[in-house]
């Protein structure tokens, strides 16, 4: 790894846990670009994260680090940051953990515009507990609890978080971590509620089931598979079917909460004067 | 010199008050009967002294989001009721097993399940021992006045904070709703404790050392010290390990982190317990009538006495074993099913007989009750 | 003498294959366990794809400081 990112991470509790070609690793490596760029203050960043695969990453990455839960890391999340909202608090949760057993914790965190980066690890599974189907696992795929295909819908996430009230919504994919890392630049710099899904690939458990190939077809699925929102403006529906978008789908700031709660203690502290 | 002044508030209001006096600046919570006016009060009070309040999506939720906000160094609070203390179980646990400190009230009501919101009970004894899984240790306080939901708050925030535990005030709807007259202390007179934090390197800093103390420092998130918290089993480091002695080792320490700290913890109250031959043992609101009982068969000559534990959790086990010596019977009455009995018949069963006088119709027990059981035992 | 392009830390790798799959010079290659290994140094264009792109950290790809 490059020395600059080394200072990011807890280099003696690598390797990591996740399986060969596990794509949370890139993901977290582009989380830790994005922090590295953004020139936070490190002592006050604070990484907290819920249970399953994606929650591990907080583990290897030195920040003061709260692996909590399963689906409460946005709870969690929010009493550190209206605690101390000088922290930068970023929440690092899966697609079964953020939008499963977390759902709710999801929809009002959003709501609330609570200055948060959330980074979900979309990797359509349950890969932690062997490969259960998540509220993202497409309708149809083969999961260990949908051996005859998914009879459920997906969530849209970021259709949810927009609809929930979050400030700014990007995707990304572990194939295009460039702009994965750009996203979640943006996503620090909005104050408010930033909900990033980045596309990950999970071999062992999805990818083989559904016959998928390596890791290395799956990324190479992710690669064909994203639009760049850019582009897409400009194809016509019948060319972006089967598609997903990527790049930022939605940037609408608007008043943070932690900001009006401190603007309320202000005005209540000044009134008593 | 500050005068004191009479006040007539409700429970819930005094502790409330006494959380805030003991430097509670941040409370999370979600409505429910018969809690609520706490968090009503600390909604309105709390950004008033620069601290935070918010009312979360769920019970889960709140409990999580103290716990999140006192890993930054505020003092915390979450208050609630039966069905909501149930889901707030899961992070209960995760602050047993982190040793994040935080209070939570539980103003008791009838239950199980919806059971009768605005009645009070008694039930929740074993809850609170035993309510989330696996081994845990718990500390909880259960006033019987207006005036201790005051200052055992206070003891409860401090107890948190010097134990690195969450604590229990563990009140019930009566003492909750109930309005009494109190003369409050001021606030210099309020003894405060703080969690002790870490002052070594960051890079030597271990959040669960093993040393005499058994109490680990632990360092507010955002001042360097950059610590893992999971409720993984974990080393002194605070990472998680799945080495059998490491996990033994752990264990042992949170199991045992009170005992060495027991007469600091344990506090009870006696009325004429010393030579009593049949012994009350009652707590909370039951406690008041059981008083009303020892006071009028006194006087008629009856040698009748109560032990009031204030600290429920960890029992406080010796006084009562050498209290039971004396007296050849015990009278547990509680509103429940029979709860707290079971604690005490294992710690006086080789010195007295134990019976209980249970009841859990959403009604109080009166002193008239309490005297006729005891009447019929002579 | 040629410069090492890579730096490859064989204790991290994990041998999933997705850097020599997406080495667009084909300058590296899998081992018999399929852990990565330089093959043709001279071809590495240092264009980082393999760095980035490796879940396990296993590699570093030597650039010059400007």
């Amino acid at each position: 790894m490059r020395p600059e990112l080394q200072k990011l991470f807890r280099m003696d509790k690598l390797p990591h846990i996740w399986c060969p070609g596990c794509g949370h690793g890139i993901i977290t490596r582009a989380i830790a670009e994005a922090i590295n760029e953004s020139d936070l203050d490190l002592d006050k960043t604070v990484i907290v994260s819920g249970i399953g695969c994606s929650s591990r990453a907080p583990g290897y990455m030195h920040f003061d680090t709260l692996h909590t839960l399963h689906g409460r890391a946005l709870a969690f999340a929010t009493g550190v940051k209206l605690a101390n909202p000088e922290l930068n608090v970023f929440v690092l949760t899966g697609d079964g953990d953020a939008t499963a057993i977390g759902g709710n914790h999801f929809i009002h965190a959003a709501r609330r515009n609570i200055d948060l980066n959330i980074i979900l690890f979309n990797n359509n599974i349950y890969g932690m507990t062997g490969g259960q189907y998540s509220p993202l696992t497409p309708t149809g795929k083969i999961a260990s609890t949908s051996p005859y295909g998914n009879p459920e819908n997906n969530f849209d996430i970021p259709a949810l978080a927009i609809a929930a009230g979050a400030s700014y919504v990007a995707r990304g994919t572990a194939f295009h971590d460039k702009l994965l890392i750009d996203c979640i630049k943006e996503g620090i710099k909005n104050k408010g509620f930033s909900l990033i899904e980045a596309m990950s690939m999970c071999p062992t458990s999805y990818g083989r089931r559904n016959k998928m190939g390596n890791a290395a077809d799956m990324l190479n699925d992710l690669k064909t598979t994203a639009v760049n929102i850019n582009v897409a403006k400009k194809l016509p529906p019948e060319k972006l079917e089967g598609k997903f978008l990527i790049g930022k789908l939605h940037h609408k700031p608007y008043p943070e909460f932690t900001q009006e709660y401190d603007k309320l203690i202000a005005k209540l502290q000044k009134g008593a004067e | 010199m500050t005068s004191k002044k009479a006040r007539l508030i409700q429970g819930n209001r005094a502790c409330a008050e006494g959380a805030m006096a003991a430097g509670v600046r941040f409370f999370a919570g979600y409505p429910i009967t018969p809690s609520t006016e706490i968090a009503e009060i600390m909604s309105e009070e709390l950004p008033k002294l620069g601290g935070k309040f918010i009312q979360m999506e769920d019970e889960i939720a709140s409990m999580a989001c103290i716990i999140g906000a006192s890993l930054t160094g505020k003092k915390v609070l979450t208050a609630s009721s039966g069905p909501g203390i149930s889901l707030k179980q899961e992070a209960i646990g995760y602050a047993c097993m982190t040793e994040i400190p935080c209070v939570i009230v539980n103003v008791q009501r009838l239950g199980p399940s919806t059971g009768g919101p605005t009645s009070s009970a008694q039930g929740d004894i074993m809850q609170a021992r035993w309510g989330t899984h696996g081994d845990h240790p718990i500390i909880a306080l259960c006033p019987s006045s207006v005036y201790e939901c005051f200052t055992l708050t206070v003891t409860a925030v401090n107890f948190a904070e010097k134990y690195r535990t969450p604590v229990y005030v563990l009140m019930d709807e009566i003492i909750g709703h109930m309005r009494e007259k109190v003369i409050l202390p001021n606030i210099d007179e309020i003894k405060i404790v703080n969690r002790k934090r870490p002052t070594c390197p960051s890079n030597e800093y271990k959040p669960y050392q093993i040393d005499e103390t058994l109490i680990p420092a632990m360092a507010d998130f955002g001042t360097g010290y950059k610590w893992h918290v999971t409720g993984l089993f974990h080393d002194e480091t605070g990472f998680p390990s799945g080495k059998p002695k490491v996990i033994e080792e752990q264990f042992k320490r949170l199991m045992t982190k009170f005992d060495k700290y027991s007469d600091e913890i344990l506090s009870w109250e006696e009325t004429e317990a010393e030579d009593a031959e049949i012994l009350l043992v009652a707590y909370g609101s039951t406690a008041r009538s059981a008083l009303d009982a020892v006071n009028i068969l006194r006087s008629e000559g009856i040698k009748v006495g109560l032990f009031r534990p204030i600290t429920i959790w960890p029992f406080p086990e010796k006084r009562l074993k050498t209290l039971a010596e004396k007296a050849n019977k015990i009278i547990v009455p509680e509103m429940n099913y029979g709860q707290l009995i079971l604690e005490v018949e294992r710690i006086c069963k080789d010195k007295a007989s134990v019976g209980g006088l249970f009841k859990f119709n959403s009604l109080p027990i009166t002193p008239e009750e309490i005297m006729f059981k005891i009447r019929e035992v002579l | 003498m040629v410069e090492k392009p890579l730096d490859i830390d064989q204790k991290l790798c994990k041998g999933c294959g997705i850097c020599y799959t997406l080495c667009p010079k084909k300058a590296i290659k899998g081992d018999e366990k399929g852990k990565v290994v330089v093959d043709n140094p001279d071809l590495c264009s240092k264009c980082g794809i393999c760095e980035s792109h490796c879940p396990d950290y296993a590699i570093f790809v030597r650039r010059e400081k400007k």
